[in-house]
């Protein structure tokens, strides 16, 4: 067994009773109460995660933006500060890298990386290949963070009242330094539930008094079962199930996340190939007209020929329909086409239909 | 702790088995409802289906994970639970008193291969 890392808020879980299992090379909370209070916490009032797996490589010199603009499929150059945007770094052959967040910090040239917790060393060496020659400097910077995400609809009422962070003109995808007990945080608003919602990065020591702040004031704590469970009902990817080194950002649905009018970025011809010559497969949304689980690897149907794969699936929590995301060929791709999902022995009729299962409230 | 109850028997994969002639009632067991957390679906067979002992004939699934079901007994469904299929969390409220199939049996000696309670719960001690 590989040695699995712990984050700043380890004993805090423990004593909470949370359920621990690996995930991303650490050994993380999956639920406290349970999947379905913690979710319903976070979709009705707020719920805290902690998000301190996640990686920070910092990316800064003279050439930071020309470079990120080469290694990111998003554009970064056109980014202001205090402002942050989602896309990918791809592989020449266009398959996925990462999927990740590009934070530009108020001092020029400076940049902060937000990246998946199974992919930081990945990451690191292919940002540090790519950078080879350039003016850049970048650094690991994932052990001197920890991070909690705030989310839900009263999470900025909550941050108001509980941390004394008066949040309200960070719109969504903006962040701003503040601090905590005179300790400097990061506030951004951002996270990846479907919900308005803050993400802290900060001193492990801050984010333990944050973390303990918010239990004092009884904020859900909610693990990483119902992070996904949220994720996938607001059709978020996760690396590995919706996003891949084999799948294309454009078979995922990310084109938009993909600016191929940037001069150039590693993957882009790749990109434009396939773009040209069209989608062989998508993803698509899945709605059972029974109820069953359809889960991540069972094959779509259609006339008793598998048409497709399910990357991720539950009787969504908010909704409490069978629903799933599948990579599906593009003949059968089009909302309403009648498919069916085998689940064990038995084929489940459904329909193919938007992959997001619910209203996104994010504060724009 | 989990709860277990006297007079019934006990598979290694967490079902019990009630006994009455040649009907047998399968259900989970506290030990099995307890770790799974909260129980979203029932994949139960139809009636007259045959099952085979310690053969997989459904499954109990969580949010995260699916649990296939293992046939203490070999035989024919005669009835399944069907207030299951709408409230799967009965088998969280009380697993003993929510059954979710019964088999006719085709030899009731079957049931000798499985556990008391007292075996049975020496069994659960050694995995929790």
């Amino acid at each position: 067994m590989e040695n699995l890392k712990e984050t700043c808020l380890y004993d805090s879980h423990l004593a909470l009773g949370a359920q621990m299992s690996p995930f991303g090379g650490f050994i993380m909370p999956i639920q406290y109460s349970g999947i379905i209070p913690e979710h319903n916490a976070v979709r009705q009032h707020c719920g805290m995660f902690d998000v301190s797996h996640m990686g920070e490589i910092s990316v800064s010199g003279p050439d930071a933006a020309a470079f990120l603009d080469y290694i990111f499929t998003n554009d970064v150059s056109g980014l202001e500060p205090w402002h942050a945007r989602y896309g990918m770094m791809l592989y020449p052959d266009g398959g996925v890298v990462d999927d990740l967040l590009v934070y530009r910090l108020d001092a020029p040239g400076s940049y902060m990386l937000v990246v998946n917790a199974s992919n930081i060393e990945k990451d690191f060496e292919w940002i540090c290949a790519a950078a080879a020659g350039r003016d850049v400097q970048v650094k690991d910077r994932s052990g001197d963070f920890g991070q909690i995400a705030l989310q839900g609809p009263d999470s900025e009422a909550v941050a108001a009242k509980e941390l004394g962070m008066d949040l309200s003109s960070l719109v969504f995808y903006t962040f701003c330094e503040t601090e905590f007990e005179g300790e400097k945080v990061v506030a951004s608003r951002s996270g990846y539930t479907g919900e308005d919602g803050f993400e802290f990065y900060g001193s492990p020591s801050v984010i333990r008094r944050i973390w303990s702040a918010l239990l004092a004031a009884k904020v859900t704590p909610c693990g990483l079962g119902c992070r996904d469970t949220l994720r996938f009902e607001a059709g978020l990817p996760l690396y590995g199930h919706e996003l891949g080194p084999d799948i294309s950002p454009l078979e995922a649905g990310l084109g938009i996340f993909v600016k191929t009018s940037k001069p150039d970025f590693i993957g882009k011809s790749a990109v434009l190939a396939l773009k040209e010559a069209g989608l062989e497969r998508k993803l698509v949304g899945i709605e059972l007209q029974d109820k069953a689980v359809p889960r991540a690897g069972y094959p779509v149907e259609h006339d008793s020929a598998q048409v497709g794969t399910v990357t991720t699936g539950y009787i969504s929590i908010s909704t409490g329909k069978s629903v799933c995301m599948a990579f599906i060929d593009t003949a059968f791709a089009e909302k309403g086409t009648m498919v069916g999902v085998r689940i064990r022995r038995k084929l489940f009729p459904g329909t193919v239909c938007a992959r997001r299962f619910y209203e996104c409230r994010y504060r724009k | 702790m989990s709860r277990i109850i006297e007079g019934l028997s006990y598979s290694e994969s967490h079902e019990w088995v009630k006994v009455d002639g040649d009907i047998a009632t399968i259900g989970i067991s506290d030990f099995a409802q307890k770790s799974m957390g909260s129980i979203v679906y029932v994949d139960m067979p139809e009636e007259d289906d045959r099952i085979e002992q310690n053969e997989e004939f459904g499954a109990v699934e969580s949010v995260k994970a699916a649990s296939d079901l293992y046939s203490p007994v070999s035989g024919v469904v005669t009835e399944r639970n069907a207030a299951l299929e709408d409230e799967p969390g009965l088998l969280n409220k009380d697993p003993y008193t929510n059954w979710i199939i019964r088999v006719r049996m085709d030899n009731p000696a079957e049931i000798e291969a499985l556990m008391d309670a007292a075996a049975y719960s020496e069994f659960v001690a050694g995995q929790e």
